[in-house]
């Protein structure tokens, strides 16, 4: 191609489309440039300047995270200039950085110690102004700590939370030496409108923004004698572990993730796919019950679009954005409620095991689920029906602690009574699964057949474009949904925040007549939840989604509905979707939230 | 509350719903009501359709949008660095101790509220501070107090 730009870095010769950056060209030919306010998902920012490179001719150092390339350029990337003034910068963000690494959640595992490590940050910095500071810890959210000790201004957060989420919970106030990343009037965490989606956690180069931790309890409960354990583990944990445990992105671990939870001492090593197919069927069943009250019985009550109600990120945000729209969320909880307020009333009783001692674990691809368990809402078994979330790193974590060499581990099974699932479940890992589990199951029911899609695959609703609508025409059905007949199913899926405010402000302008929509708090749904390993990145979610995709195919059960543990629970215990005990057990209310 | 509401409404009918009309609205509030409160940074972001901590974050960026309720009287001393060479240290100094606070504050009678600022344009005659819109140059100590004591017999005259 003519466009293409040829420059030297290092003295080596490459040759890039025009527009990249040198960052971009020096990652073509495997020169590594540090960097720590840049991340692939968001726009450029400039303002650490620790990729400063130096060009031949010119006394200016160039930040190559910002710069594009040029024809005939000549960067180096590691002349003596360059590493002096890339030293002195790790310098001076240390300078104002409570640096206690030996004490932080995130050592061994940040951007700043790692750059500091390898320039070699000695005693006889510049002086350090920790003390002067007055800095504060926010760890009253049941999610997210911040600490701004830990905070160097990068600023990847306060991007992530405008451009993935449209939220803005986060931002720069103050100026100069006062500078910080604050919330409405530095208010905590937990009163503001952040979502606890933890996308900031996941990009955050250091111990500033940091999930709250329960391993503690989680491992006092293993060590008690009275207490029965329970653990389940969502889609898309199984597709990620992997990654902190030191396998490449896109591994399928599920059966090493079940020794190695056995390993750590769970007395039931169960499943939140159950809980997914079952959502699907009380889900389904009200998006169903809503079509038969808009379309047959004119009841103008009742409202259209049906959304989804999994991804509690998503809860928050609709709670403080659109409270006039809450109408339209399912009812249903999400799997992981669903799972939790099962435990410790069916399973409870079928494993003969008191309530009162079971403690309900789950983890998590999510840092909102914590939040989620905490809602005074969720105890619907009477007592607390999660009791601690731990998220995919934690789980990584528990397993290092105990020893475990992971990827030698034999595969194992799910105990049962709530260890079976579909491939449906699966796929609510990924972005529009949901969607595609609920067709699966919701034509069947209207129509008797299956989804006319090759290999129950409907991949119109699969990948990674920002909104996505399908409409499905709906013929031949059962006669009890005559009403359906030549009815245009009108879908929409959507991940990420900004993508859902753009979906749902069409929703409130009567501008989008969907039926149902399906929407995920973080890019990629779960795969990309902000409790997974870091980094995450545009590449990882890809590869994290087709191993999603995989394991659905491998299921020999591959729709909600046939799920034989699922259909048990309704024979034994549920007796009919939506009926008296779903109510009482799986379905929930919303609450408005403050603008701030 | 919906005084707030009013106010804020009628500043973005004039001012425009965009990112630009942020400050002037800003402007218009502190004009009003010398501060900016929680309640009008809400209906703020209401009315721009932004977040309530990206007006927060604009508003703090500039010394004279207010988020606390300030002082009848607001002076503001110069901190910039000419006037510091001039001496603004002892400046402050001598108001903190003629007005019984400290930097930051507001006198417990709800008078004075006592701040720094930016370069004023006044760097010849520094230092220099402002006394709500008065400003005042080549101070001293002995100057200030004097002002300062100006102030308050004219608060006891008018009561
Ligand atoms: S944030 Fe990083 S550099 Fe700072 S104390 Fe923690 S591990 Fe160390
Ligand atoms: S909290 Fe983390 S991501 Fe945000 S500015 Fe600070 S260091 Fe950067
Ligand atoms: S957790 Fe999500 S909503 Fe909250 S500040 Fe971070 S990115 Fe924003
Ligand atoms: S990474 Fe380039 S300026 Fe921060
Ligand atoms: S430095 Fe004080 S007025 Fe300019």
């Amino acid at each position: 191609m003519s466009d293409k730009i040829n420059l030297k870095i290092d003295n080596i010769a490459v040759s890039i489309k025009s527009g990249a950056t040198i960052l971009e060209a020096a990652k073509k030919v495997n020169i590594r440039i540090p960097t720590l306010c840049y991340h692939e998902d968001l726009c450029v920012a400039g303002n650490c300047r620790v990729c400063v490179v130096e060009q031949v001719g010119s006394d200016r150092l160039l930040p190559a995270c910002a710069m594009p390339v040029n024809e005939g350029m000549e960067i180096n990337t590691n002349s003596m200039k360059v590493r002096n003034a890339r030293k002195q910068i790790v310098e001076l963000l240390v300078s104002e950085h409570r640096a206690d690494c030996t004490r932080c959640y995130k050592n061994g595992k940040c951007e700043l110690q790692e750059l500091s490590s390898e320039y070699i940050v000695g005693e006889n910095g510049f002086i350090d102004l920790v003390a002067h500071k007055g800095y504060t810890i926010d760890n009253f959210s049941p999610s997210i700590i911040k600490d701004d000790s830990k905070c160097i201004r990068c600023q990847r957060c306060v991007r992530t939370c405008d451009q993935l989420q449209s939220i803005s919970a986060l931002t720069v106030a103050h100026k100069g030496e006062h500078m910080k990343v604050s919330s409405f009037f530095d208010k905590p965490m937990f009163e503001v409108v952040c979502t606890n989606c933890g996308q900031c956690v996941n990009r955050c180069p250091t111990g500033a923004l940091t999930e709250k931790t329960y391993l503690d309890e989680v491992w006092s409960a293993l060590n008690s004698d009275t207490k029965h354990t329970v653990v389940q583990t969502a889609p898309a944990v199984r597709i990620a572990l992997g990654e902190a445990l030191g396998m490449p992105p896109g591994e399928i671990v599920t059966g090493k993730m079940v020794s190695a939870l056995r390993r750590l001492g769970f007395n039931s090593v169960l499943d939140t796919d159950f809980t997914a197919d079952l959502t699907i069927i009380e889900e389904g069943n009200e998006l169903l019950q809503r079509l038969k009250k808009v379309v047959k019985e004119k009841d103008d009550s009742v409202k259209l679009p049906l959304t989804t109600s999994c991804s509690p990120g998503w809860v928050k945000f609709i709670e403080h954005a659109f409270p006039e729209l809450l109408p339209n969320v399912s009812t249903a909880k999400s799997p992981q409620q669903m799972f939790g307020a099962l435990v410790k009333t069916f399973y409870a009783k079928k494993i003969e095991v008191k309530p009162e001692n079971i403690v309900s674990v789950s983890i998590m691809p999510c840092t909102a689920k914590k939040y989620e368990a905490d809602r005074p809402e969720m105890r619907s078994s009477g007592f607390k029906d999660v009791d601690y979330v731990l998220t995919t790193r934690e789980l990584a974590l528990m397993i290092k602690q105990a020893g475990i060499d992971f990827a030698s581990l034999p595969d194992d099974e799910y105990d049962s009574i709530m260890g079976e699932s579909s491939g449906a479940a699966v796929i609510f890992g990924a972005t529009g699964g949901v969607m595609e589990a609920a067709l699966r199951t919701a034509y069947e029911v209207v129509t008797g057949r299956e989804v006319p899609f090759d290999g129950l695959n409907i991949l119109p609703v699969r990948g990674m474009e920002n909104i996505r609508a399908v409409s499905i025409k709906i013929e031949n059905v059962l006669p009890e949904w005559d009403f359906l007949e030549g009815v245009e199913l009108k879908t929409c899926v959507a991940h990420g925040l900004s993508n859902a405010k753009q979906v749902m402000e069409a929703v409130r302008d009567g501008k989008a007549d969907y039926h149902f929509i399906e929407i995920m708090a973080c890019p990629g749904g779960c795969l990309g939840g902000g409790g997974q390993p870091i980094p995450t990145s545009p590449a990882i979610r890809k590869k994290r989604s087709e191993a999603i995709y995989n394991e659905d195919e491998l299921k020999p059960i591959r729709k909600s509905h046939e799920n034989p543990e699922v259909i048990h629970l309704y024979e034994e215990f549920l007796k009919e979707p939506l009926g008296e005990v779903s109510h009482q057990l799986l379905h929930t209310h919303y609450t408005e939230r403050n603008r701030y | 509350m919906a005084e707030v509401k009013q106010l804020v409404k009628g500043l973005a009918d004039q001012h425009g719903r965009t990112m630009e009309s942020l400050l002037p609205i800003l402007q218009g509030i502190v004009h009003q009501e010398q501060h900016i409160s929680e309640d009008a940074m809400v209906e703020v972001a209401r009315e721009l359709n932004i977040s309530a901590a990206q007006v927060y974050g604009t508003a703090t960026f500039y010394s004279f949008l207010h988020t606390k309720p300030l002082g009848k009287y607001v002076i503001r001393v110069c901190k910039t660095i000419t006037c510091m060479m001039h001496g603004k240290n002892q400046v402050i100094k001598e108001l903190e101790s003629v007005l019984k606070i400290n930097l930051g504050e507001t006198t417990h009678d709800g008078k004075f509220t006592l701040l720094e600022t930016n370069c004023l344009g006044q760097c010849h005659k520094g230092p220099a501070m402002l006394i709500n819109d008065e400003p005042y140059t080549e101070l001293t100590p002995e100057k200030v107090r004097e002002i300062i004591m100006k102030y308050k017999h004219q608060e006891i005259s008018a009561n």
